[in-house]
Parts: structure tokens; sequence; C-alpha cells
């Protein structure tokens, strides 16, 4: 699989310092397209198709304001004359509303683009919120051994006999039962990657607690004690960098749930509210008119969501195998 | 065995009253249990008194072990959204969330391991890899859509299932049940569907990777070698040794049914405990709040027990290595 190609650019880039920026720039190219993990990437065309679909919804929604033609969020570029128009192959559908209205006179299409932005913020924050929390405590918990691993572990344990989903929906009812009702909505996002981070820690945790129980026993660890370096910082620059290969996988299939979880808690109500739709709220509103034969407002939403959980899915699936040694 | 029981009895009780104390510091210190049960206009001294009598001037550990004694009684004190006794009103509608759990438990079941030997027995047909397209749609769908697609389907489409409640309901004086009733299973099939979907591919997935593992092992080869019949080699062997693992994830999914519940009751407003706890934490209703957390992890360590116990009744290895362990 190791080209000459592959060879001499790693030669090459043992002159690191000499290269110019535009040189390095192609040299890691070079790199990475002769490697075995894009090797592995190109030769499934599932996977190829899932990366596509996941890069088009992630433009689409890091691009949502230049591409759509309302903005949903904004009260006042709404007009309920609008209401409950269907799409534009069907009776009474307008270009104007490609994928139909809600009943507020929402551009669905529009609100399904400011709907991912919510739901992948929402998704992207929590699991980076549940990284930095199960890494940091799963570093620790592998580290330092002792009562301080018990305890963590002891609580991971519990924890994970219990589903994510109802961590999630306890610690936002907690937080509603705390915060007073008209700040809630305010705050109600971060509420969301709160409860979602802090239900899926122990993931991130077990993991990196189990290599870093073999990590430490290495001769660099020993030889960075030996010179007297603090723990924290043997922890994080000597440690952190070799434990996290299984973390990027984790990370990805978590996106995932995440976004499952936060879809999940705004169909329940219990999410983001409805004035700055998530896909999960949009799917709850529609919800609401599945009997009155408006079938729109709920099935596109639901389209988008299980084609973005799905593309995801499988790049984590093959992320997973193709970092996986014993596969190769 | 009794010392491997009592063992795991004193980790359940550990958890259980961790529970109850995160249970009881939600009811005590979110929000003020007092200013909840009277009006606007009640006097201080009266405000006081009733502190008084409630206990809640008594030091902390006392009150929790009060705590503790009432919900082991059945007390779990009043809903502030209903004002009737919680222990009434989960018992109420504890049988709709078991009914509706334990037959989709039993459809996962009865489909998913026949589905998983197929998909196993036959990797090649295009049967087997329908199959397995399913399940991998059936992990990506978030419940809520796959509930909502079957609404509109067989609810308003074709108008062949009813879409809400439990249908006509017969009271056994200590249990209502709608499984005597034809309304009462035609109302429960796609709830139970919905909610057995995801532990049906779960199952399918597992039985199918345990069982390929099973039959390249060497005892298969000397199965078939002796000239046993196929059937004989696939279900009184291969499917025995498979079971083991199926046995563990499955009770643990158990728990994550009951769980999971709570957004399938959502959805077809079936009349359980999962959509009493959603309304719960819509309305900071800590009581029920509580109690529903303590109940459902009164489920979860019950369930856990009997896998611990089953695992070592079933699987001879276990027993057999303890003594030979105590021999030593």
């Amino acid at each position: 699989m190791w080209s000459t190609r592959a060879c001499e650019s790693s030669a090459k880039s043992g002159r690191d310092s000499e290269m110019t920026p535009l040189e390095r720039v192609r040299d890691s190219a070079d790199r990475l397209l002769d490697s075995d993990v894009y090797y592995s990437f190109r030769s499934s065309r599932v996977t190829v198709v899932a990366a596509a679909i996941t890069a088009v919804l992630f433009l689409a929604a890091l691009f949502a304001p230049w591409i759509t033609p309302q903005n949903p969020f904004d009260p006042g570029s709404l007009n309920l004359l609008d209401a409950f128009t269907p799409p534009v192959w069907a009776d009474g559908g307008s270009w104007k509303f490609i994928l139909g209205t809600d009943d507020q006179g929402r551009d669905l299409y529009s609100a399904i683009l400011y709907g991912s932005r919510v739901s992948l913020f929402v998704g992207f924050a929590s699991v980076t919120f549940a990284m930095i929390l199960g890494v940091g405590l799963g570093l620790l918990a592998g580290y330092m051994g002792g009562a301080v691993d018990s305890i963590i572990m002891r609580v991971a344990d519990v924890q994970i006999s219990f589903p994510a989903i109802l961590i999630a929906l306890l610690i936002n009812g907690v937080l509603r039962g705390i915060l007073p009702r008209e700040q809630f909505n305010d705050v109600a996002v971060f509420v969301l990657v709160l409860s979602i981070g802090l239900a899926s820690w122990v993931q991130f945790a077990r993991t990196v607690r189990g290599s870093t129980m073999v990590e430490k026993n290495k001769e660099y660890v020993q030889a960075a004690r030996v010179i007297g370096r603090h723990p924290v910082s043997i922890m994080v620059r000597h440690v952190l960098p070799n434990v996290m290969g299984p973390v990027l996988v984790i990370g990805t299939i978590g996106l995932a749930v995440a976004i499952l979880t936060e879809a999940t808690l705004s169909f329940l109500g219990v999410g983001v509210p409805s004035t700055q739709p998530s896909l999960g709220t949009l799917i709850n509103i529609g919800q609401n008119f599945l009997f009155s034969g408006e079938w729109w407002i709920v099935i596109f939403p639901g389209a988008t969501l299980a084609l973005l959980v799905l593309a995801v899915n499988l790049l984590g699936d093959w992320l997973r195998d193709a970092l996986n040694p014993k596969l190769r | 065995m009794i010392a491997l029981i009592i063992r795991r009895l004193i980790q359940s009780i550990v958890v259980m009253l961790t529970v109850a104390l995160i249970a009881f510091t939600l009811f005590r210190f979110v929000g003020d249990p007092v200013a909840q049960m009277v009006g606007q206009d009640t006097s201080l001294e009266d405000r006081a008194q009733l502190r008084e009598r409630l206990g809640l001037n008594d030091p902390v550990p006392l009150q929790f072990a009060r705590y503790v004694g009432n919900t082991v009684k059945g007390n779990f004190g009043i809903s502030y959204r209903i004002g009737r006794p919680v222990g009434a009103l989960l018992a109420e509608r504890l049988p709709a969330t078991l009914e509706l759990s334990f037959v989709a438990a039993l459809f996962a079941l009865l489909v998913g391991i026949p589905m998983g030997i197929y998909t196993a027995l036959h990797p090649e047909r295009w049967l087997s890899k329908a199959f397995l397209t399913i399940s991998l749609i059936g992990i990506s769908l978030p419940t809520f859509l796959i509930g909502i697609l079957l609404i509109l389907l067989f609810g308003v489409v074709l108008g062949w299932l009813p879409t809400f409640g439990r249908g006509a309901v017969v009271d056994l004086g200590f249990w209502t049940t709608g499984l005597l009733s034809v309304s009462g299973w035609k109302s429960i099939l796609m709830p139970a569907f919905t909610l057995g979907m995801f532990q049906l591919t779960l199952i399918m997935r597992l039985v199918r990777s345990e069982m390929l593992e099973v039959l390249r092992t060497d005892f298969i080869k000397f199965a078939r070698a002796r000239g046993l019949t196929p059937r004989a080699v696939h279900f009184g062997h291969a499917l025995k040794n498979t079971l083991v693992p199926v046995i563990t994830i499955t009770g643990l999914q158990l728990g994550g049914i009951i769980a999971f519940a709570i957004i399938t009751e959502t959805v077809f407003q079936w009349p359980g405990m999962g959509l009493l706890f959603l309304q719960a934490i819509q309305f900071a209703d800590i009581p029920v709040m509580s109690s529903y957390l303590v109940l459902i992890a009164l489920f979860f360590v019950i369930i856990n027990l009997i896998v611990d116990i089953l695992y070592h009744v079933v699987d001879p290895r276990l027993r057999i290595e303890r003594q030979v362990g105590a021999g030593q």
C-alpha cells in the first residue's frame, strides 16, 4: 500500500523547516491522499456517499442565511396568510415556498436549514463538552488510580446503567425547576448542551481510562516523571496525545447520538423553544397537523434528520473500522 | 451462588440509596416545598407552622431517613400539578407502561432472534442484506419519527388503527389491562412496534455477530464431522451458545424499553408513567419527577440483579471457574 511517493514525501517531511508554506501544504495533502485511511475511504462507496451527504448538510446549515429566501427566526419576515402552503408540486403550491410552509407561514426549506444549524450546534457543543469532561476524568482516573479511580468509575458504572436520554431529561427537568420560567427560553439551548453532555461523558472516560492505564507504565511517561514534570503536564502533554485515537471514533458516533437526543428532547417539548426551532421542534410542530392532512410539515424535517443521522452514523462506522489496526 | 447474590444485593442497595439521595435533594432543595403547597395569602406564621409540621426544620440526615422510610412505604408525597398522592398516580399508570414494554420486548425477541439466525446462516442471500439494511435504518431513525410515520400511514391514510390511547380497558381490580379487548389489541400494535423496533435491530445484530463467531469454532466443525444434521448443529449447538450474551443484553435493554416508553407514550398519548413523567418535567413537578426516578431506578436495579444471576445459571463456565478457585 505504501507507494514510493509516500516514502519520498515522508522523507521530505524530515526537512520540514526548509520547505515553503505552499510546499508544506502540498506535502501534507500528498501524504493524506497516500495514507491507508484515505485508501479505505475511497474504496467504500457507501462511505463516500455518506461523507458527501454530511458535507452538503453541514455546508447548507453553515451558509443558511445566504441560500434561503427567509429568516424563519425573525417573526417580522413571516406572513400568516402564507400558512399551510403545500410543496411546489402539489395543488396550490408555489415556487416561493419549495417545500411548503408550516402553521405560522414559515418557509419549510428555510426553517429546515436554520433548524439543522441549531441541531448541529447543539450536537457539536454537547459532544465537545462530553469529550472534555470524559477525557479529563478518564485521564485522571487512569493516571492517578486508587481512590480517585474508584470514585470516578463507580459513578460511571451507575450512570451507564441508565439510558442517556433519561439522564438528559432529568437534568433538563431539574434546571427547569431551578431557573425562573421567563429566563429559561433564553438559555434553553445551553441547558440542552449541558444535559446531553453530562449524560454522555461515560464512554469517553471509560475508553481513555483504559488506554491511559496502558500508557502510564511506558518508558516515556516514566522518563517525564523522573525529570520531575508536574503530573498535570505529563497527563496533558504526554499521555493525552497517545490516547486520543479512539476518542475520535466515539466522538463521531456520539455526534449522531447527540443530534438524535437533541431532536428527541425538542420533540418532547423540553428542548429548544418553538421560536428558534431545531429539526426536532419542527417535527413536534408538524405532528399537530398530521390528522388535518398537512403531511409536509413533519415529513421534510423528519427526512432531513434521518438522513443526517444515518450519514454521520455511517461515517462513524467506517472510521471505527479504518482506525482499527486489527482489521487491516 | 448465595455469596454472589448477597454481594449483588448489597451493591443494589447502595445504588438505590444513591438514587434516593438524589431524589431527596431534588425534593427538598429545588424550589420551596412550603411555597408550593400553600396559597399566596398564607401568613408567615402559618408557613412557619407548616414548615415545622412537615419536619423541614429537622437536621437534613434525619429528613433523608424519613424520606427513605416514606418511600419504602410507598408514600411519595403529593403532586404539585395534579394535587393527588404521587403513589396513587404512579400505580394507576404502571399497568399501561408495563403492558406496552412487555409486548414490545416480546415482539423484539420473537422477530429479532429469528432474523439474526437467518442472517448468520445465510449471509449472502438478498433477504439477509435487506434485513441488515432495515436494521441500519432502524438504528438511525429516531423512535418518535417511526411512530409518526406509522400514524400517518395506518392511522391517517389507511385508517386501520387507532392513533392514540389504550382502547377499551378491562379493570381486574389490581391491574387494568387493554389486552382483553379487540380495541385494546388494535391500540397497542403501533406503540409496541415503535418501541420494539430499536431493540429488534439491536437483538438481530447481536444474534448475528455472536452466531457467526460460534459457527467458526472447532466444536461446530466437529459436530458437522460427526454427521449431525445441519438443523441439530445450528439450533442444538450453535444457537444454544449464542444465547448467553443475548440474554444479558436483552435483560439490560428491558430497562431501556421502560425508559424509551416516555417517547412512545408521548407520540401515541399512551396513558402510562412516561407521559406522566414528561408532563412533570414540563411543569417542574418535583415530587412526580423524583418518585419516577426512584421507581425507574428500582426497575433497573432489579433487572440488573436478575440478569447477573441468570448469567451464572446459564453459563456453566462461570460456575466451574469459581469452584476451581475455591478448591485451591
